[in-house]
């Protein structure tokens, strides 16, 4: 078989796969109780996904490591507090503000708009948000983009936290630690169906599902267009990139905004699924968290990534509270399982990165100019990370 | 490679550039002390609250520089945030609090028996911290030296995961109250309204003779040599014979020496201890460590008594709650306007 006939015949495989496992996931939900507790980690499972793939986009195409990223989840979180609850009370008049809303909220104060009107929204805010946060990181390198979205991140978390006592024409920010709740679920305009957690899940992991593929669409296809070359040029090498004609601040700019979109989404929707928008979900932890993702899985690689969140929001959600929590007590031990979680999660990021610092599925490009590295360079440019120059 | 990201090359737009590159931050960390000093005068004809602010904020900032000399000996040496470190800080006060409690200092000993106890719990606690410090890089940097970079940073927030679990497990995850041995708020000094307690010459006395220690050893010994060598370029260095891991781990160990006397500090300071204590911290001080420019140990320290300053004006007049807002958001103006900091040179990254 020639090579173009191999590589043909690889692509199709991979095609038929792809197929296979969406199909799968597709099915999934049947397998379980609509209320069923793998269900509610699937649900989460998935919004970490896409924003695994949003942050992939900033960190692993265009070479920016963002370490904010929750400031993203928090907008798009909000964004469903604000636009779907009765936290601004009093707006609009005694009936509230509605837009395409349910039955029920319609007859709630508050502004109450279209569960898919607010995910529009989420987005914008977020890309806005995400092109403000790395205006002052255009002339940045490396560690210090990481600095600044870093302070961002936590600037965000904060104001979340405090934001109870900020307050706008009579309307506090946020509720802090409070939460806002409860918020409106959503709701298909068209065919006229709510959806409801206390009673079946599978709507929730549905719509997960489709965000999901939406977002693998467009990553796909963002890595594969004009600007998606673009950033790679830029993460290969800021200077070349730029004497080929690569616009550096519209390039950038779009990789940040493009990256926040998606976090804003997945943010939106785990918001209104949990129903309760509370400050203390916004905490750096999370944005390693999404990163770890990111680096476990193989930084650029999309399914590698896909792999890697799959992979840790398991292992938080699922086997350390759930199947694992009584192991130790098992073993005539005194404790639970979730007390060491923090612990248990810094020992796989360490131990993952000591045995394989490329990530499970590095992408392939990168893994072909690894090997490149090692030859031309003697060793030294091994791994190299095109994040940061080469030490001289 | 400055030349693609630089803009239009009109000179009085550069010279504007230069002026605010130069300025922009002084002007910028002078405003609040500024503004609050004409606010006191007008309200109460004196400045002794501004006083008060930047004793405190001196005597919070020698933490913050301890800290921040961690930070900053490991970046210049490897490039990494070395962001564990703040954890290990952590560690630092948990050990000294546990050796002065199994020692049996309590606020009913005698002056002499709590300069003992403490000297003790100070030694004790630099050494575990030190030794702590230079085995997480054994364990988990070194081996990664070749890697990608990312792959180090990712390590070092698994390790400072690691060690919170480690914090969580040893004192709970509440703040703990510890006994205030020096009886840190007693005044000792009253000058013009302001007040400089016991707490302010402990911390004062502890970190400037460190610091000066510090100072001598990279600057002088021949080990300080190396270091500096390997920073500047660790291939250049092994060529000239040094022992380049060594060199690593010495580094490793001063920071964490730094770290642990730090911790003993802020425990006997603040009079609590806390497993997330060391994030907090840890954060500040890299933003002083950033301030002063990094990689520069000078830069730290003043770094490290700025952000103390900042800290403490804020927690005082806007509310504790606002404070990291208005840290991080200093730490965003100084990567805006000067990337390598007050004292800092261009570094490849800041560029």
């Amino acid at each position: 078989m020639s090579a173009f006939a191999k590589l043909k015949a690889d692509r199709r495989l991979a095609r038929g796969t792809a197929v296979g496992v969406i199909a799968l996931a597709g099915a999934f939900p049947l397998f379980f109780d609509s209320l069923a507790t793998q269900l509610d980690t699937a649900i989460y499972v998935l919004a970490y996904v896409c924003m695994a793939l949003g942050l992939n986009i900033v960190v692993g195409f265009a070479g920016l490591l963002d370490i904010g990223y929750v400031a993203f989840y928090a907008i798009g979180a909000y964004s469903v507090g604000w636009l779907a609850s009765d936290h601004f009370t009093g707006i609009g008049g005694d009936s509230g503000v509605h837009l395409a809303a349910s039955e029920f909220a319609s007859s709630l104060s508050g502004i109450h708009l279209n569960f898919l009107l607010i995910l529009l929204a989420a987005m914008v805010i977020a890309a806005v948000l995400g092109a403000l946060i790395g205006l002052p990181t255009l002339r940045l390198r490396g560690d210090y983009i990481a600095i600044v979205t870093l302070a961002f991140g936590e600037i965000v978390g904060r104001i979340a936290l405090n934001g109870d006592s900020v307050s706008i024409s009579g309307y506090a920010l946020t509720n802090g630690q409070q939460a806002i709740a409860p918020v409106d679920q959503p709701y298909l305009p068209l065919v006229g169906y709510e959806f409801d957690s206390a009673f079946n899940l599978r709507p929730y992991y549905w719509t997960g599902l489709l965000l999901v593929l939406f977002t693998l669409f467009v990553n796909f296809r963002l890595r594969d267009s004009r600007l998606g070359r673009a950033w790679i040029a830029v993460r290969e090498d800021e200077v070349a990139a730029a004497s080929m004609g690569v616009p550096l601040v519209r390039t950038k700019l779009l990789a940040y905004a493009a990256g926040a979109a998606l976090g804003g989404v997945a943010g939106a929707f785990l918001g209104a699924y949990t129903a309760a928008i509370n400050s203390n979900q916004f905490q750096f932890s999370f944005s390693i968290f999404v990163l770890a993702m990111v680096i476990l899985g193989g930084l650029g690689s999309i399914w590698g990534v896909v792999a890697g969140a799959v992979a840790l929001a398991t292992i938080d959600r699922y086997l350390i509270p759930e199947v694992f929590n009584d192991a130790p007590s098992l073993l005539g031990l005194d404790f639970k399982l979730t007390q060491l979680s923090f612990g248990i999660f810094g020992f796989l990021l360490v131990l993952m990165m000591v045995l394989r610092p490329e990530g499970l599925f590095p992408e392939r490009r990168r893994r072909l100019e690894l090997a490149e590295g090692v030859g031309a360079a003697g060793g030294m440019g091994v791994g190299e990370e095109s994040v940061h120059e080469a030490r001289t | 490679m400055e030349a693609a990201t630089a803009p239009g090359s009109r000179a009085t737009a550069r010279s504007a550039r230069e002026t605010v590159s130069r300025y922009g931050l002084i002007v910028l960390l002078a405003v609040l002390p500024i503004v609050y000093g004409i606010v006191d005068l007008a309200e109460q004809g004196d400045l002794s609250r501004l006083g008060n602010n930047l004793v405190a904020g001196l005597s919070n900032g020698a933490i913050w520089a301890l800290v921040a000399l961690g930070y900053t000996l490991v970046y210049g040496i490897i490039e990494l945030i070395n962001f564990a470190h703040g954890e290990v800080f952590m560690i630092g006060s948990f050990v000294a609090v546990g050796i002065w409690t199994s020692v049996g200092l309590t606020l009913a000993t005698g002056p002499l028996g709590i300069a003992l106890g403490l000297f003790l719990a100070l030694i004790v606690a630099m050494l575990a911290t030190g030794t702590l410090n230079v085995m997480i890089e054994r364990v988990a940097y070194r081996p990664l030296r070749n890697a990608p970079k990312l792959a180090a940073l990712i390590t070092a927030v698994g390790f400072s995961f690691i060690l919170q679990n480690v914090g969580i497990l040893w004192r709970g995850s509440s703040q703990q109250g510890v006994d205030d041995l020096v009886r840190s708020q007693t005044e000792l000094l009253d000058l013009f309204g302001v007040s400089i307690s016991r707490g302010d010459v402990l911390a004062i006395g502890i970190t400037a003779p460190l610091v000066v220690l510090l100072t001598a050893f990279v600057g002088r010994s021949r080990l300080g040599k190396a270091m500096r060598a390997t920073a500047q370029d660790p291939e250049a260095a092994r060529l000239m014979g040094i022992n380049v891991d060594t060199t690593i781990s010495l580094t490793f160990l001063i920071g964490g020496l730094m770290a642990g006397a730090a911790g003993m500090i802020y425990a006997l300071y603040q009079t609590n201890v806390w497993y997330f204590q060391g994030f907090t911290a840890g954060l500040i001080a890299f933003t002083a460590a950033v301030m002063g420019g990094i990689g520069n140990l000078r830069g730290a320290v003043l770094g490290g008594l700025i952000i103390g300053c900042i800290q403490q004006i804020s927690d005082n007049r806007i509310g504790g709650d606002w404070t990291p807002v208005i840290v991080f958001s200093y730490l965003v103006l100084i990567m805006t306007l000067r990337p390598q900091g007050l004292l800092g040179e261009e570094t490849r990254e800041a560029g």
